[in-house]
């Protein structure tokens, strides 16, 4: 390590960043454990469907469950290619 | 009636058996008969934690299997009265801990007179696990600040929440954090996750934070639960957290770096 290094600044903690990693990913899994086991295969088999007609990625494709109180939405997001 | 506590992780390593000894040990040393289970079949470990590892005749296993009563299946711990374990088996396959099977060992246990059983649950989300946390009034959760062990303390919530029986008629486990191997200068430095970090992140009750601590492997070592060790800051950590359980208020200790006065440093030990 040189002396400049000492003196330079700029790194950020380590900690930080492990908590914001954390943040995002316990967020990103408590949002798909409440959902049936059944939507992973329901977008495999959607985004096949679509592909049929439009060529679009896997991560293009986004389907939730949303619960209320007496009925459940199924939402489904599908980000298409600009038109040509 | 008796209170099941599972002390659980999901990650290996974090101190599951270490907590579920001292824990069981400090609840039979206020006076509270108390059994504690090790669910971890194939691998068993709280016998050698508790230094009892030459005395298993009968294990869970054989009682579910009506080989042995549970009686002869429980074994007395030899430093504290009313204080039962009950091990592992050592060679079966894991499915052998039916479901019936359990809830028929913890209920004869209830009717026994136990008032605490804690359930060390092995590590993973697998059977075992499943089994020792299925019908817990209250759970432990154990997580070492760093991201694998908070992200793995997260899945196992869940489980809670939706796959134990509580969950399952409409009641909720009550649910509460240990961190274990916590370093307080690491924290201060920016290198380790804090106790409020972990917390918010896994927006969990904190019930203790157990510093690292050379008296811990001591303790493994020698077979006495770390609790025993009135001396060491982890033994006392622990004895805060069975407070705590049994309803008293406590300030956290060990969560802040201690200052040093120059005398200290310069003779003071470790």
């Amino acid at each position: 390590m040189s002396i400049f290094d000492y003196f330079r600044s700029n790194k950020q903690d380590s900690a930080a960043v492990a908590k914001e990693r954390l943040q995002i990913i316990v967020a990103h899994e408590r949002k798909q454990r409440n959902q049936p086991d059944y939507l992973p295969k329901l977008q495999r088999e959607l985004l096949e469907v679509i592909r049929k007609y439009v060529e679009i990625e896997q991560d293009q494709i986004d389907v939730q469950l949303e619960q209320n109180d007496d009925c459940s939405v199924l939402e489904l997001n599908i980000v298409l290619p600009e038109a040509r | 009636m008796a209170k099941i506590i599972v002390v659980t992780s999901g990650k290996g390593g974090v101190g599951k058996t270490t907590t579920s000894a001292a824990i069981s040990s400090g609840l039979a040393l206020r006076g509270h008969k108390t059994a504690v289970i090790d669910f971890d079949i194939g691998l068993r470990n709280l016998d050698i934690i508790m230094n009892c590892e030459r005395r298993v005749v009968y294990d869970f296993v054989n009682v579910i299997n009506n080989e042995a009563t549970l009686k002869q299946a429980l074994i007395k711990d030899k430093r504290v009265d009313n204080l039962f374990i009950l091990p592992a088996s050592q060679t079966r396959d894991k499915d052998a801990l039916s479901s019936e099977g359990v809830e028929r060992v913890l209920n004869e246990l209830a009717d026994d007179g136990f008032e605490y059983i804690i359930c060390d649950s092995p590590a993973g989300i697998e059977h075992g696990a499943f089994m020792a946390l299925y019908f817990a009034d209250m759970a432990i959760v154990v997580a070492n600040p760093e991201v694998s062990s908070v992200r793995d303390s997260d899945r196992i919530l869940g489980i809670l929440q939706s796959k134990s029986r509580r969950a399952e008629k409409g009641e909720r486990v009550e649910e509460c954090l240990l961190i274990t191997r916590y370093n307080p200068e690491r924290v201060a430095k920016g290198e380790m996750l804090g106790v409020t970090d972990v917390e918010e992140i896994l927006a969990t009750k904190l019930l203790a934070v157990i510093p690292e601590s050379e008296s811990v492997l001591k303790a493994s070592n020698q077979g006495v639960p770390v609790i025993h060790d009135k001396e060491s800051k982890a033994g006392q950590a622990y004895d805060d957290a069975v407070a705590r359980l049994l309803g008293e208020e406590r300030d956290h200790r060990f969560v802040e770096v201690e200052h040093k006065g120059l005398f200290q440093r310069l003779f003071g030990r470790k």
